[in-house]
């Protein structure tokens, strides 16, 4: 038994790695202008055979992880599940051709906000193993009310029609981004540094001993 | 099947939203409920970024993305600040039970 | 397993010892010439598909253009000999996956040799800097063959898994710190085409996966159920965490240098010569480089940072309850990310995979040769390559080791202390001063000055190390210390 899930995670492990590397590829930009050039819709296969491969894999991984995080009892493990969580969320976008995006919610939500989850986890836990009850009554209620609140949803945002727009233009995102955020943006840009100086210190002093 | 359009992505992260309203309703340790305040923004932000592919043609168009950003850093923020709470909250009722913390109840 | 692993030693062992040297170099050779063959032959077997006359309409199985016949006749048509063997060895290599499945075979066997060689490096280093000799007698010469020796003792342990752990999360732990430095492999660039994957944002995903790899060390020490990991790992989140800060910010320098992300780039615009090293443009990038390559060490839990894995304090920190492959999973992580950030400091500073020589020698070379292989190959070993990028990352994690083996370990107050005040003022004034040393136009005196000043001051530190390092190999002497030795013991 044991070593079938070590088979499986390193299956699993393969398989993300496979497909980090397949997804990057089709938006790979290349050094000299003499190589072949790759767009999304290529080759003979169409729209990628592969991409919506993945897109199951990475779904399956957000969708299992939050189940896990729903199911679990232990807030360590519920920790690592949300970690896993947040890679499959990465991966996606990386499938949805924002790379930026995905490598700052590696490095700020995965590097950073979950260590300072873990660290209040860890500072505020008596033992690993002390768990809270839940009382089935609320368990159900709230699974109810998700159940239903999640149908309401699903009705209406797939029932709407959304103007679709194929892929325009391939290409680094990163000096789109340096643009928006310096023209269009520039206003929410500086209050959030702002917000960030406030909350550095606010948390500071909450956190701060007496 | 294996075309992938927007309405995928729509319900990975409608589900992935309500399994964070979910996390957030039932559990009873406060920085469970956090993590469930994490799997919010994580869906919303996975929202934004496909209706950005799909919807406003990728590439020229990056609101959906600058959006995204916003809201990572925004979620770093509160989530600084959120366990800095729980902290106090720990220091002062000596548990992280969120059902403990009910003096000022009526 | 045991008694067949001597076996093996038993018959093999004698004639391996005799040729060790021989099979390192073939094997790095034979590596290297069919990573080259095969990305040559996919771009012959691209530019058979783009021939209209050769490719038919029909696609063939798994969607790929040409079918065997068809690239039976591009090969003749271009006089490759032997092609009855190449039309089948070459079919396959049509598919992306499969082309992508033989990188990744490289990048993963790459990424599991080179902390093999790492370790008895390490050991030999050590050895050495405290006057003994290292590991010797494994496989005959200089007992080269040590790490395999370990690793086949490793796999061959018990496997324990503390009762009072968290069973999952302390088997999940150890591919939490290792996958990330893996992940890093598939775009640190060897050479201009020796990339396993271009993204545009390849260096923030590099620190993505640095950064990432806190998890996987934070939950093994909690996993464990044992205080005195957990505190391993605190600490070791700790300082991580806090060393990406100035890590991050002094490797803007770079970047707004070379005005991208993307690593291919940047190290294509140190191609002109030793002076257009990003270390040597500018004194704030030449402060920059130091401040990166000390946050590295801090980012890779070596010393003199090594409060995580202090011996001689919390036995082995984080990893004290892992035995056997698990451990040695750790081990793999933390080289492989030591040969990481040595390839970052390597690209972004220090030219990448090109040598110094300007750029005027190759031309030579080809205009006296001619525009054939054998130019390129010289030029590949004259001009640039992906044999200079290892030497010069292999250099780098020597330098790692010195220092690892001569300073003492700083305690965490003055982990944090030299951190926040120390370190990330010097990156924040490196990234200013280099954000107004751009706005100098670069046919200025000042700029001209320094450049030449900082690439003659690193050109002789460069030939003072390797001139100290042959003297002393030479004449078989130690050169450091009051107890200057003649003969190292054994020698």
């Amino acid at each position: 038994m044991r070593n079938i899930k070590k088979t499986a995670i390193g299956l699993a492990v393969l398989g993300l790695v496979l497909g980090a590397a397949a997804t990057a590829r089709a938006h790979e930009t290349d050094p000299a202008p003499a190589a072949t050039s790759h767009d999304l819709v290529q080759r003979s296969e169409g729209p990628g055979t592969l991409e919506g491969v993945l897109f199951y894999v990475f779904a399956a991984t957000v969708l299992g992880s939050g189940l896990g995080i729903c199911i679990s009892r232990n807030i360590v493990r519920m920790a690592v599940y949300l970690f896993i969580t947040l890679g499959g969320v990465a991966s996606m976008y990386f499938l949805l051709m924002a790379n930026f995006i995905g490598v700052i919610q590696l490095i700020v939500y995965a590097g950073g906000t979950l260590i300072l989850l873990i660290f209040g986890v860890m500072l505020t836990s008596k033992s690993p193993w002390v768990r809270f009850e839940v009382k089935r009554g609320e368990m159900i209620a709230g699974g109810i009310v998700c159940s239903v609140l999640a149908a309401a949803l699903l009705t209406v945002v797939l029932g709407a029609h959304w103007p679709t727009t194929e892929a325009s233009v391939q290409g680094s995102t990163v000096a789109g981004f340096g643009h928006a955020l310096m023209s269009t943006y520039l206003v929410p840009f500086e209050a959030v540094s702002v917000l960030l100086l406030v909350v550095m210190i606010g948390a500071a002093l909450l956190a701060r001993q007496e | 099947m294996f075309h992938i359009g927007l309405n995928h992505y729509l319900v990975v992260s409608t589900l992935l939203f309500v399994m964070g309203i979910f996390v957030m309703v039932t559990k009873r340790n406060a920085i469970g409920i956090l993590i469930g305040v994490e799997m919010v923004l994580n869906g919303a932000s996975l929202n934004l970024i496909a209706f950005n592919r799909y919807v406003a043609g990728g590439l020229p168009h990056m609101d959906g993305q600058v959006g995204s950003l916003f809201i990572i850093v925004l979620a770093a923020a509160e989530a600084a600040l959120a366990v800095a709470i729980c902290m106090n909250f720990y220091k002062n009722l000596n548990t992280v039970d969120v059902d403990r913390g009910d003096e000022l109840a009526g | 397993m045991a008694s067949m692993a001597v076996m093996v030693y038993r018959y093999f062992g004698p004639l391996i010892a005799r040729i060790p040297g021989l099979i390192l170099i073939s094997a790095i050779v034979v590596t290297g010439l069919l990573v080259w063959a095969i990305w040559g032959a996919a771009g012959v077997v691209e530019h058979i598909a783009a021939n209209p006359e050769v490719n038919g309409a029909a696609r063939t199985a798994f969607g790929m253009p040409l079918t065997v016949a068809e690239l039976h006749a591009g090969l003749s048509a271009r006089g490759w000999m032997l092609v009855g063997l190449f039309q089948y060895l070459l079919w396959p290599l049509q598919s992306e996956l499969i082309r992508d499945l033989l990188g990744l075979g490289a990048v993963f066997g790459l990424f599991n040799m080179f902390p093999v060689f790492a370790i008895w490096w390490e050991r030999k280093v050590a050895g050495r800097i405290q006057s003994r000799m290292g590991p010797m007698r494994v496989g005959g010469w200089h007992g080269w063959a040590q790490s395999f020796a370990d690793g086949v003792k490793l796999v061959c342990k018990e496997d324990i898994v503390p009762g009072a752990a968290d069973k999952l999360l302390f088997r999940v732990a150890p591919y939490f710190a290792m996958v990330p430095a893996l992940l890093a492999f598939l775009c640190l660039p060897f050479g201009t085409y020796w990339v396993f994957r271009n993204i545009d944002v390849a260096l923030v995903f590099i620190l993505a996966m640095l950064g990432v790899e806190v998890v996987g060390v934070i939950v093994a020490g909690w996993a464990s159920n044992n205080k005195w990991s957990v505190y391993g790992a605190m600490r070791e989140a700790c300082q991580m965490v806090s060393y990406e800060i100035p890590m991050t910010t002094v490797l803007l320098v770079p970047v707004m240098a070379a005005g991208t992300l993307n690593m291919i780039d940047i190290g294509e615009a140190q191609s002109g010569g030793w002076h257009t090293w990003v270390a040597f443009s500018n004194p704030f990038a030449f402060i920059a480089f130091f401040t990166y390559f000390v946050a590295s060490l801090a980012s890779c839990k070596r010393a003199p940072f090594d409060l995580p894995e202090s011996e001689s304090e919390l036995v082995a920190g984080f990893h004290t309850e892992y035995s056997g492959f698990r451990w040695a999973l750790f081990f793999f992580a933390e080289y492989a990310a030591m040969f990481v950030v040595s390839g970052l400091a390597v690209t972004l500073f220090l030219g990448a995979w090109y040598t110094g020589l300007p750029p005027a020698v190759g031309a030579w070379v080809v205009g006296a040769i001619g525009d054939n292989w054998v130019a390129h190959g010289i030029n590949g070993l004259l001009i640039s390559g992906p044999v200079w990028f290892i030497a010069k990352c292999i250099f780098f994690v020597w330098v790692q080791i010195w220092i690892r083996w001569t300073l003492p370990r700083i305690r965490i107050d003055q982990v944090l202390y030299s951190c926040v005040q120390v370190m990330f003022p010097i990156a924040l004034i490196a990234l200013v001063g280099q954000a107004l040393w751009m706005l100098i136009p670069m046919d200025n005196v000042v700029y001209r000055i320094f450049n030449i000043l900082l690439s003659a001051i690193g050109l002789i530190v460069m030939a003072g190390i390797i001139g100290i390092a042959v003297y002393g190999w030479r004449h078989g002497k130690r050169m450091v210390g009051y107890l200057a030795v003649d003969q190292l013991p054994g020698a």
